[in-house]
């Protein structure tokens, strides 16, 4: 009778016993480890012409990372109980973690190389309790791949209660995935350039530490470099940075974003996939969602790029685990937001109201007289082509001044309140209405004789206050009476030409 | 007396709801920006509460405090060598420092004010920069009296309003001791009566 039926969905049981981590970790936490300190045995065994010390720190050091790997692996155990996450851990100082599993807002699998090679992934359950920073939330380092997969569904479904109806299969839609064109975006990030210094300073290192001959062509490719007129210096050192730093962004992109997708699973929850070695897994629970940031650094502007992050409780704020999209077109930024907000158009492309002209002011004010202070200060003390030098900067100082204010801006749309400021990172961001947990006004000294003010929500995502910088004290006040109805309106009057009238309390 | 300005108030009719910002003629600017003429003159009133007069003494301390870390090594210096460079920089300092602790601990007092209503708690902070801090009392995470050594001393404490926010707490500096226990006391009783994880 019943074969006729569908086989019933299958319902992952609680595991109340407790478990170990996974016995693989033996091996790949010592591997991660020694994986990272491979130049470091070079230099102490290969180049170190086997003196006995050399080849006995070594093995040493060896046996003391395994010995710390089989510690944590024999005292850390966790369940997964029908209430919360425990985990207890450590053995000169025991550590008991407990999550309450209603309070799990994220979830996100890390895998290093050395966890790939041997299946594994890290689990890492957010909560977004923020009374003890640091200790927010707790990580399994590290279980089976097909665990974690496991955990990540049965830890993200209870979180969401209203979702436990039986699920008909739904496939994981996906809202974006890599395309090959977005990596004309990474030579405009500063990843690369970082990348350079990061390989300059380790070559150097390592070259002086290993006696190679590194040092000597490069000293003499130097010496040719510098004997040339200083034009040709100038540009062949500026055209070899720049190549190096073209390619090394372009690898640093793909290592960081190869493999990325942003879906939506089927227990609603929003989950991005990312990274070439590493590999990340970030799940964030819809329900948690208080809105969507676009970040367009200055260059990454210049050629209509930008990425995006979720604002989202239950995440660190390191390690870019709040990413939404990596560098690509400003387009497509509009269109993820859009997706993943289940709004169309998205609100970070709305049309933004303008700050006053007092704001411009401001900014000017602020971006110009620093330098123009810092010249004179060089003029007094320094030789005379510093302040030449600082004088010149200050049409670029106003240009900044300038593009802030054109940056500035804010607008309220039916769900979101849409905040956009900065030049040289201009972020739009679209929080929630509903996730503002409070206000805060600010005002400085000059603020007030230019009669602004500066608006934050403040929300228990992503940052946790989002600004509306130097906007006019009425129309900033508005701005916050309506985002949360009945929250300022008590403390709010209207002031006349000749009249002061308090609304009347409720 | 000339009333005029006064009649004009009594004829106009009581505004009674707030104009929604961008109704105003909108125009479209090439960046995407759009002009509002500003027409509403709303401003926040002052809370009601002000703090302990005890206060101004406590800030004169801090300030005191601060202005001979300050002053009181390059005192130590100018015994031993004196260049007009040293000493024109111990006037200002002395100047400076004494100004701001007669100005600032007054300014503040006219300025720090608090309140707590059923379903808010307001406070305006600050002296030349000035912060107003609304949390509403159905997201408040905890509420904690402080007192530190001088407050102790002032029988003085710091009311602590956290919520969910990473951004900081409403705090209300420089209320009496009693004052501040009761008010902790029943915005715990009503925080405990709100449902919710106030995220």
């Amino acid at each position: 009778m019943t074969a006729d039926l569908p086989a019933a969905p299958e319902f992952s049981e609680p595991v109340v016993d407790w478990h170990r981590l996974d016995v693989r970790m033996l091996i790949v936490r010592p591997l991660n480890e020694v994986l990272g300190l491979v130049p470091v045995f070079i230099g102490l065994l290969v180049l170190g012409k086997g003196e006995t010390w050399r080849i006995l720190l070594s093995v040493g050091m060896i046996v003391a990372i395994v010995l710390f790997g089989l510690l944590r692996w024999v005292t850390t155990r966790y369940r997964i109980t029908a209430e919360q996450v425990e985990m207890h851990t450590g053995l000169f100082v025991r550590k008991r973690l407990a999550v309450p599993r209603e309070r799990i807002r994220t979830v996100d699998l890390t895998a290093k190389l050395g966890h790939r090679l041997f299946g594994l992934s890290a689990i890492r359950v957010g909560t977004g309790q923020r009374d003890q920073p640091g200790e927010d939330g707790l990580t399994l380092d590290a279980v089976s791949s097909t665990e974690a997969e496991r955990l990540r569904v049965l830890l993200l479904t209870l979180a969401v209660p209203e979702s436990v109806e039986p699920a008909e299969e739904r496939p994981s839609v996906v809202l974006s995935t890599l395309d090959k064109r977005w990596l004309r975006y990474a030579p405009l990030t500063l990843s690369g350039l970082v990348a350079v210094g990061a390989l300059f300073g380790l070559t150097m290192n390592y070259a002086r530490e290993l006696e190679l001959e590194v040092l000597g062509p490069l000293t003499d490719a130097a010496h040719w470099v510098v004997a040339q007129p200083l034009w040709l210096t100038l540009s062949l050192f500026a055209g070899v940075v720049l190549v190096i730093a073209g390619f090394g962004s372009v690898l640093v992109y793909i290592v960081q974003f190869g493999g990325y997708q942003l879906t939506r699973e089927p227990d609603d929850t929003v989950r991005v996939r990312r990274g070439l070695l590493t590999t990340r897994s970030v799940s964030v629970a819809e329900q948690r969602l208080r809105g969507v940031e676009v970040e367009e650094p200055l260059l990454l502007r210049a050629g209509r790029g930008a990425h995006a992050k979720t604002v989202t409780t239950g995440l660190g704020r390191k390690g870019e685990s709040n990413l939404l999209l990596p560098p690509a077109p400003i387009v497509e930024a509009h269109r993820v937001s859009a997706e993943v907000l289940r709004l169309e158009p998205s609100p970070t492309s709305t049309p933004l109201h303008r700050h006053p002209v007092a704001a411009l002011r401001r900014r000017m004010v602020r971006a110009v007289v620093p330098v123009l202070v810092l010249s004179g200060v060089l003029a007094w003390f320094a030789p005379a082509w510093t302040w030449q030098v600082a004088l010149a900067l200050v049409p670029f100082a106003a240009l900044l001044g300038w593009d802030r204010y054109r940056s500035l801006g804010h607008v309220l749309t039916d769900r979101y309140l849409v905040a956009r400021q900065g030049s040289v990172v201009r972020e739009t961001v679209a929080l929630q209405r509903t996730g503002v947990i409070g206000w805060r006004i600010s005002r400085s000294f000059f603020q007030r004789r230019s009669g602004l003010v500066t608006i934050s929500a403040t929300t228990a995502a992503g940052d946790g206050a989002y600004h509306v910088v130097d906007v006019a004290e009425g129309d900033g006040l508005a701005l916050a009476d309506e985002t949360v109805p009945e929250l300022l309106r008590p403390f709010l009057e209207r002031v006349g030409s000749n009249a002061v009238e308090t609304y009347p309390q409720p | 007396m000339h009333r005029s300005g006064n009649l004009h108030a009594t004829l106009r009719p009581p505004v009674r709801h707030l104009p929604k910002a961008g109704l105003a003629s909108p125009r479209a600017r090439p960046w995407g920006t759009v002009d509002v003429v500003s027409t509403d003159q709303l401003r926040l009133r002052a809370p009601r509460h002000r703090v302990s007069r005890k206060s101004i003494t406590l800030w004169t301390l801090h300030a005191v405090i601060g202005w001979a870390v300050l002053l009181v090594p390059q005192l130590v210096v100018l015994l031993f060598s004196r260049t007009p460079w040293q000493i024109g920089v111990a006037v200002a300092t002395l100047a400076v420092g004494t100004a701001h602790t007669v100005v600032m601990p007054r300014w503040r007092y006219r300025v720090h004010r608090w309140e707590a209503t059923p379903d808010a708690v307001y406070t305006l902070a600050g002296w030349l920069n000035q912060e107003w801090r609304i949390a509403p009392v159905s997201r408040i995470q905890t509420v904690d009296t402080k007192r530190g050594p001088l407050q102790q001393v002032l029988g003085l404490s710091t009311v602590t309003v956290t919520t969910a926010s990473a951004a900081g707490p409403v705090l209300i500096e420089g209320l009496d001791h009693d004052d501040a226990v009761r008010l902790a006391d029943e915005l715990t009783t009503t925080t405990q009566a709100t449902p919710g994880d106030a995220t």
